[in-house]
């Protein structure tokens, strides 16, 4: 199977890999997929309190270069960012972006439900209820 | 020596043909095109020949007798015809099979639809090594037993079952054994007679032949085994395999078995020297395994896992350099890792960290060179992106992990 260009791109040259401190409050970390599905990724996100953008992003991702070039993508996205902006980010956004053949899907999923459960951790730190979303219940 | 580019590590796929297999094809597709069936005329006689000469070097790489070598197109066909053609020859006698759990599609398949027209079929697990346990395989034999299956090396692990032991117990209990050998046959020795094998699958293209022919060995002696045709039609092949014979594949085919017998040995020494060296220049890497039985197994194969990164994303590192195959199966709709590692007892992670190499006659030592230092540089580059390498070296158990199922 072949990857298009920008999925080599974002494996060649990820964007944003890294740990930020998971125990700042400021910080919200999701992690999902499973090792024994092939796909691990975890996604976090620096809020800035006082005009509530998304300032930084770092992603690390155990899996396929569909999945690492998805995460990679998404946390191009989110910098910048409100809240609300990144809730609305679509994982068909990130299939169109990157060209994923229908086989690749998953890894735009499991992308969106990354942000989704970073978003919710922070909301869940600073005292807001979590966002129930179960779009991508599976 | 040169470094050319792409390597080609996937030789259990397929292997490239020996231009010397094909120099000995080229004149029966145009000048030589005649039907080895046609008894009337020169032509036809010119192929006859040459499939009773290709006849006798098949044979002779396997020791048997050229009557016994059934030609088909392939091993898939021969796997099917074997079991297939046992299980109605036999019928009279009983309806079981025995097989294992990391056969080959090709044998499980066509058990699995043994069992759907009435048929019943015994999967032996194997234990961690990959080798089937004699005992288990014992006490599965019923009065109903018709035939034991079960494969020589194994396509992914390399890993060689107890022929010898196997071929004993079926002919203590008067039970046929069949066995796939199409990644050992002309890779290590194998002689049917004193491995005691009945029935025996192979193929052209695993061995520096052609595709699109292969070979049952049908023994005649000792028993006398029988199988009913699959394809009918103008009874070629002793009424076992109807179908016009394919001349410049058997002829290839021929050659390649030829050139095996002569080189087999040196071969098997070089390669398994070299694949020792890639297996050793691998380990080195933290938290890297090599899968299946070390004594007992191919002298071309290695099977490694590299916890922790996952193959298909691991392979894209290099693929456009190195040809190999990995045990995740990330591209399939199935999202199944290999389920020869998993019937080994690895987790699904490990199975999807596994890539296999396949080295063959073409394998240069400066490729193998090349091969440690791309997917080495790979793998610390992704363990670096590697939340689960994070996790790892912090300490965190990883199974206590209540992880998302998809």
């Amino acid at each position: 199977m072949a990857y298009s260009d920008k999925v080599i791109d974002h494996y060649s040259n990820p964007k944003n890999v890294g740990t930020l401190d998971k125990n700042n409050k400021n910080v919200g970390t999701g992690l999902v997929g499973a090792p024994e599905c092939g796909d691990v990724m975890r996604l976090q996100i620096e809020v800035d309190e006082a005009s509530g953008l998304i300032t930084d992003a770092k992603f690390k991702t155990f899996g396929c270069g569909s999945a690492i070039a998805s995460s990679s993508l998404a946390t191009e996205w989110l910098k910048g960012k409100t809240i609300d902006e990144a809730i609305a980010i679509d994982n068909m956004d990130i299939v169109e972006e990157l060209n994923l053949p229908p086989v690749k899907i998953h890894c735009s999923v499991l992308a969106e439900d990354a942000i989704k459960s970073a978003i919710n951790d922070y909301r869940v730190k600073n005292g807001l209820p979590e966002l129930i979303e179960e779009k991508n219940a599976h | 020596m040169e470094l050319n580019l792409p390597i080609y590590l996937d030789n259990n796929a397929t292997t490239p043909m020996d231009p010397r297999v094909l120099e000995a094809m080229l004149p029966y597709f145009v000048e030589k095109f005649g039907n080895a069936a046609s008894r009337n005329h020169s032509f036809g006689w010119v192929a006859e020949e040459a499939v009773d000469y290709a006849r006798e070097q098949i044979a002779k790489l396997i020791n048997a007798d050229p009557k016994e070598i059934i030609l088909t197109s392939g091993a898939t066909e021969a796997d099917n015809l074997a079991i297939k053609g046992v299980y109605e020859m036999y019928a009279s006698k009983g309806n079981h099979i025995i097989t294992c759990t990391t056969e080959h599609k090709a044998v499980l398949d066509t058990c699995k639809h043994i069992e759907k027209i009435g048929g019943s079929v015994t999967y032996l697990s194997v234990q961690a090594d990959g080798l089937i346990d004699l005992t288990e395989l014992e006490k599965a034999i019923t009065p109903k037993t018709i035939l034991i299956t079960i494969m020589y090396g194994n396509n992914e692990i390399g890993v060689i079952q107890p022929i010898k032991e196997i071929a004993a117990i079926a002919k203590k209990h008067g039970v046929l054994f069949f066995t796939d050998a199409t990644q050992a046959v002309g890779k290590i020795p194998v002689d049917v007679i004193a491995d005691g094998i009945d029935l025996m699958a192979f193929s052209g293209h695993k061995m520096y032949g052609p595709k699109g022919v292969g070979v049952l060995y049908v023994r005649r002696k000792n028993p006398r085994v029988k199988v009913t045709a699959q394809m009918d039609g103008g009874g070629h092949e002793r009424g076992m395999r109807s179908g016009t014979l394919n001349v410049p594949g058997i002829v290839g085919l021929g050659k390649a078995c030829e050139l095996c017998m002569n080189e087999m040995q040196s071969e098997a020494k070089r390669l398994s020297a070299l694949r020792d060296k890639l297996e050793a220049g691998l380990t080195q890497l933290d938290e890297s395994y090599v899968n299946g039985n070390i004594e007992h197994r191919l002298p071309h194969v290695a099977n490694i896992s590299f916890k922790y990164v996952e193959g298909e994303g691991l392979m894209m590192g290099f693929n456009k350099n190195i040809a190999l195959s990995s045990g995740s199966a990330c591209t399939s709709a199935s999202l199944e890792p290999s389920y020869v590692l998993k019937a080994l007892g690895l987790g699904d992670d490990l199975a999807h960290s596994s890539l296999r190499f396949g080295l063959g006659r073409f394998t240069t030592e400066e490729q193998i060179d090349y091969t440690i230092k791309a997917i080495s540089e790979t793998v610390l580059k992704l363990r670096e992106m590697s939340p689960l390498w994070e996790m790892f070296k912090e300490g965190i158990d990883l199974d206590k992990i209540e992880w998302a199922h998809h």
